[in-house]
């Protein structure tokens, strides 16, 4: 199914030729068509339910054209010819006011770069077997304890097709499937109500239930709500944290990841700025960012300028070997982009984004890691998080935590932040495992644009953190 | 009503005369663009134009639900969009509360929206205010750099029609400047930023907007972090106006009917200090999420969530007022085409107490303002109540304020965070967000830092 569908191109590469002349008729060196069509399902479960599948269909172009310093844009839901040429002749006009000259453009042979073979196209499944897959998760995690009192689920799956031609010759393409399930869970008890939340995605087919167990995702969110039940208030303070492997790459995402973005580096709003070959991170700290990781939820075949998505080390035994880059950034440097150059939809520029963002493992026993901690903490599930990269602050939720007392991980800990500062908690990593996972697919919102994002990394401790709890 | 709108209420209509027996249709359509320049040293990085638009079809036969969406109105895509929702339908569970809003006789309450200054207001005009608001920031203090300076508009047009007996459209632009910037001190860099927003261009405060991106900026250089301790803390209005936003899950209806309200058998009882009154009023044209109709056609109105302390009220859409036997009170809420309404407060407002924030500081020993807060995604339980953010502040002593501090949590539960209200200010803020800002005196929370 997915072979067929790969054989005809979005728009013909005459008409692109065509368009991205027009976009560069007013002088402009730079001119680039994006063209996306997206198809999704979505089905939600909730109070025992299914309330709705949804069916969505996202088509259009959005024209790039660089003139200087100044970038025009435009996107239309119009892929005919005639709606093109308008596009581009706006972003033209946008980019600059006068000038003018007659540009011919000339494509090279289109590039596939797919990111995986999808097994089983989503939208060759019938729906129903979607749904089921809520009723299964709903009934899986009521199953697991009478506190249980509400679980919600949630199916998507996407498949987006990627077309992108630019005045430099560049025409890739990519065929893009995400599919993705999530449960949350409500447990009640003597102290209010609790909430557990679960999730998988890949960039694979509907295959990724053949491989992952629905019950056992559904059952691992429903114990998460119940534990917290009898969970006490998390400390306040700084101390010692352990993270479990494939639960906080978020750190790394938030510590780091962003502050290491061109376009921030370039405007000196990172904290990482003029900071190459130097050492920032303890040396146990080799980080990566690899969009070619198979079926990962950052992964991607061609990034969304059509530059082949690639891995980039970023940090190597502590030092800063290089920064993440799209095609302006890297321009303006005179250097290679590294295939980080990626956008919400045609609706959106791009910009420098992270793919799928990881550490390497160390050489730690992960349990010889909790032994040798005498008081701190355990997070076994870390939420979302937040950074300002100027600063280098940043904050990240724990779901999921515990305490450790004496070398051993013993009561349940309600929720909350945890706030550091980047480079300072990059340079207090004292332990770092050996059983490297990757965690929970990601949304990154950056600048009101979302991408999908992975991250991962090994059980690791930090010397020091600051809990956000109300226990003194 | 515009050539536009009434072009879009017509296709609409088109979609819902296809009905077959026993269906219920809802056709949502809109168009709109928007612009967006931004200014980076002293040239346009990007100009962006852009128009969009999409329709969104509900379909309910016998208690199940379909739903389908494209973003393009052209006719194939249309009627795809119809023949899946239609088509979705067998796969929803039986629902004997579901259905469509149908009129309840409240009128609507008439406000403008659409400004024609804003609508003719020339490109090159949008570039030079962008440019001016640069430049006036980088003159408000030397230590400061602008990392973007912005301009945004944009113009929407809506219609939905449906089975029930549902007609309403209308139109409506907007616009905002908006400056992040960086204060440098060393190798230490601090960010803030700056915005105004108004019907018009006319009515940006420029200066405003830049004073504030310096003073949030600089204001933290310098500041160290905190002991951890139990304190009294000023909400600044523009974090004030992010605690009450997340208090709108907890008042909604449809959360109360699945069991997922922290306000649970609560109604008529003292939930928070006999000081905070909250109402969510958008027929208030000064909030700038003031509408006037929900996201299911129905008036929007006002209504008196917590009273001096006392639950009065969940707020409702049709569906989550059916399953509780009430009425809907017009807060059903949509993201556009692409979504089905779900439910949520409109436009919250605090009942303003009568001291300025000076005033408020005045009175407290021990305390901080906090000035900026982070994570609010990821530390804040509306479920559980649990609430734990970062935050920047200035510490308060005696009365006065003292040394900046950062990289601290506060951590409380929302349970205790309301009943906790020490006094609330006068300094009413309409913020260009889903609730109003105002100074707010919260006691016993817990400063996590060294």
């Amino acid at each position: 199914m997915a072979e067929t569908q790969k054989t005809e191109p979005l728009v013909a590469p005459d008409v692109l030729e065509r368009v991205l002349a027009k976009g560069r008729s007013t002088g402009a060196e730079f001119a680039e068509v994006y063209i996306e069509d997206k198809r999704s399902t979505s089905a939600g479960l909730d109070d025992g339910k299914v309330e709705q599948v949804t069916s969505g269909r996202d088509r259009g172009a959005g024209i790039r054209v660089v003139a200087g310093e100044t970038t025009g844009f435009a996107h239309t839901s119009d892929l005919s010819e005639r709606g093109l040429l308008a596009a581009a002749e706006a972003a033209a006009m946008a980019a600059k006011q006068g000038g003018g000259g007659v540009n011919k453009v000339q494509l090279g042979s289109m590039l596939r770069h797919s990111v995986n073979n999808i097994k089983i196209s989503p939208d060759g499944v019938e729906k129903s077997r979607k749904v089921e897959l809520l009723k299964r998760a709903d009934a899986a995690a009521r199953a697991v304890n009478s506190a249980i009192v509400q679980v919600s689920a949630g199916y998507g799956d996407s498949l987006r097709r990627i077309l992108i031609a630019n005045s430099n010759g560049v025409l890739s393409a990519d065929d893009q499937v995400r599919t993705l399930l999530r449960v949350s869970v409500v447990a009640t008890g003597d102290g209010g109500m609790q909430t557990g939340y679960d999730s998988l995605g890949h960039t694979i087919g509907f295959e990724m239930f053949d491989e992952n167990d629905v019950e056992e995702l559904a059952i691992r969110a429903a114990k998460q709500a119940v534990t917290k039940l009898s969970a006490r208030p998390a400390p306040s303070g700084s101390m010692p944290v352990v993270i479990k492997r494939g639960s906080g790459g978020v750190l790394f995402h938030e510590a780091c990841g962003h502050g290491l973005e061109a376009d921030l580096v370039g405007k000196s709003a990172s904290v990482y700025r003029g900071k190459m070959g130097e050492l920032v991170a303890s040396p146990l700290v080799t980080l990566i960012d690899d969009g070619t990781m198979t079926a990962e939820w950052g992964a991607i075949g061609i990034d969304d300028e059509g530059h082949p998505s690639q891995r980039n080390t970023l940090i190597k035994d502590g030092v800063l070997t290089d920064y993440m880059w799209d095609y302006l950034r890297a321009r303006k440097e005179g250097r290679a982009q590294s295939g980080n150059g990626r956008r919400q939809s045609y609706q959106h520029l791009p910009m420098v984004r992270m793919t799928n963002t990881f550490v390497l493992n160390g050489k730690e026993d992960p349990d010889d890691i909790v032994r040798d901690t005498k008081h701190g903490v355990y997070i076994a599930k870390l939420g979302g998080g937040q950074v300002d990269t100027a600063s280098g602050d940043f904050v990240f939720g724990m779901t999921e935590a515990y305490l450790i007392e004496n070398g051993e991980i013993t009561e349940p800990l309600r929720e909350g932040n945890l706030i550091g500062n980047g480079p300072e908690v990059l340079k207090d990593i004292d332990l770092l495992g050996n059983d490297f996972a990757m965690g929970n697919p990601g949304m990154c919102g950056k600048d009101g644009q979302g991408v999908p994002v992975g991250d991962g990394q090994p059980t690791l401790r930090v010397k020091s953190l600051t809990i956000g709890g109300t226990a003194a | 009503m515009s050539s536009g709108v009434s072009e879009l209420q017509a296709l609409a209509d088109s979609v819902v005369g296809l009905a077959k027996s026993g269906e219920q249709i809802e056709a949502y359509v809109s168009r709109g663009g928007e612009t967006s320049v931004r200014v980076y040293e002293g040239e346009v990085e990007h100009f962006v134009s852009a128009q969009s638009e999409g329709i969104g079809i509900r379909i309910i036969k016998d208690g199940r639900t379909g739903f389908a969406y494209a973003g393009t109105l052209e006719a194939d895509a249309v009627a795809e969009v119809l023949a899946e929702a239609r088509d979705n339908i067998q796969f929803g569970t039986l629902d004997e509360w579901a259905g469509l809003a149908e009129p309840d006789g409240v009128a609507q309450i008439p406000q403008k929206f659409w400004d024609e200054d804003l609508a003719n207001y020339p490109t090159d005009q949008k570039i030079s205010i962008t440019k001016e608001l640069e430049k006036l920031t980088l003159a408000a203090d030397a230590r400061v750099r602008a990392e973007q300076s912005n301009y945004e508009d944009g113009w929407g047009e809506t219609a939905v029609s449906t089975t029930t007996g549902i007609r309403e459209s209308g139109r409506g632009n907007s616009c905002y400047v908006s400056v992040a910037t960086l204060a440098d001190d060393g190798d230490e860099a601090q960010t803030g930023f700056g915005f105004s927003v108004g019907d018009s261009p006319k009515e940006f405060d420029l200066n405003k907007a830049a004073r504030e991106a310096a003073d949030r900026a600089t204001r933290l250089l310098g500041a160290t972090k905190p002991a951890s301790k139990k304190v009294t803390i000023v909400l600044d209005p523009y974090v004030t106006s992010q605690f009450i936003s997340i208090l709108s899950s907890a008042l909604n209806g449809e959360s109360l009917a699945k069991g997922r309200s922290l306000f649970a058998d609560r109604l008529n009882q003292q939930v928070a200090d006999a000081r905070f009154t909250l109402v969510d009023d958008p027929t208030n044209k000064l909030a700038y999420t003031a509408t006037d109709i929900d996201g299911e056609g129905l008036a929007a109105r006002r209504n008196v969530l917590i009273e001096n302390g006392v639950l009065k009220k969940f707020v409702h859409s049709s569906y989550s007022a059916r399953r509780m036997n009430t009425q809907s009170t017009g807060n059903a809420v949509r993201g556009g085409f692409a979504g089905s309404p779900g439910v949520g407060c409109l436009a919250m407002q605090v009942r303003p107490g009568n001291k300025t924030q000076a005033e408020l500081i005045a009175a407290i020993d021990d305390g901080v303002l906090i000035q900026d807060v982070s994570g609010m995604h990821s530390g804040v339980n509306t479920i559980s109540g649990d609430f734990s953010t970062g935050a920047s502040g200035i510490v308060i002593k005696n009365g006065t304020l003292g040394a900046p501090i950062r990289e601290f949590t506060i951590a409380s539960t929302l349970q205790k965070m309301l009943l906790n209200i020490v006094d609330l200010g006068n300094d009413i803020d309409w913020l260009p967000m889903r609730s109003v800002g105002l100074s707010l005196v919260i006691s016993d929370i817990m400063m996590s830092g060294s």
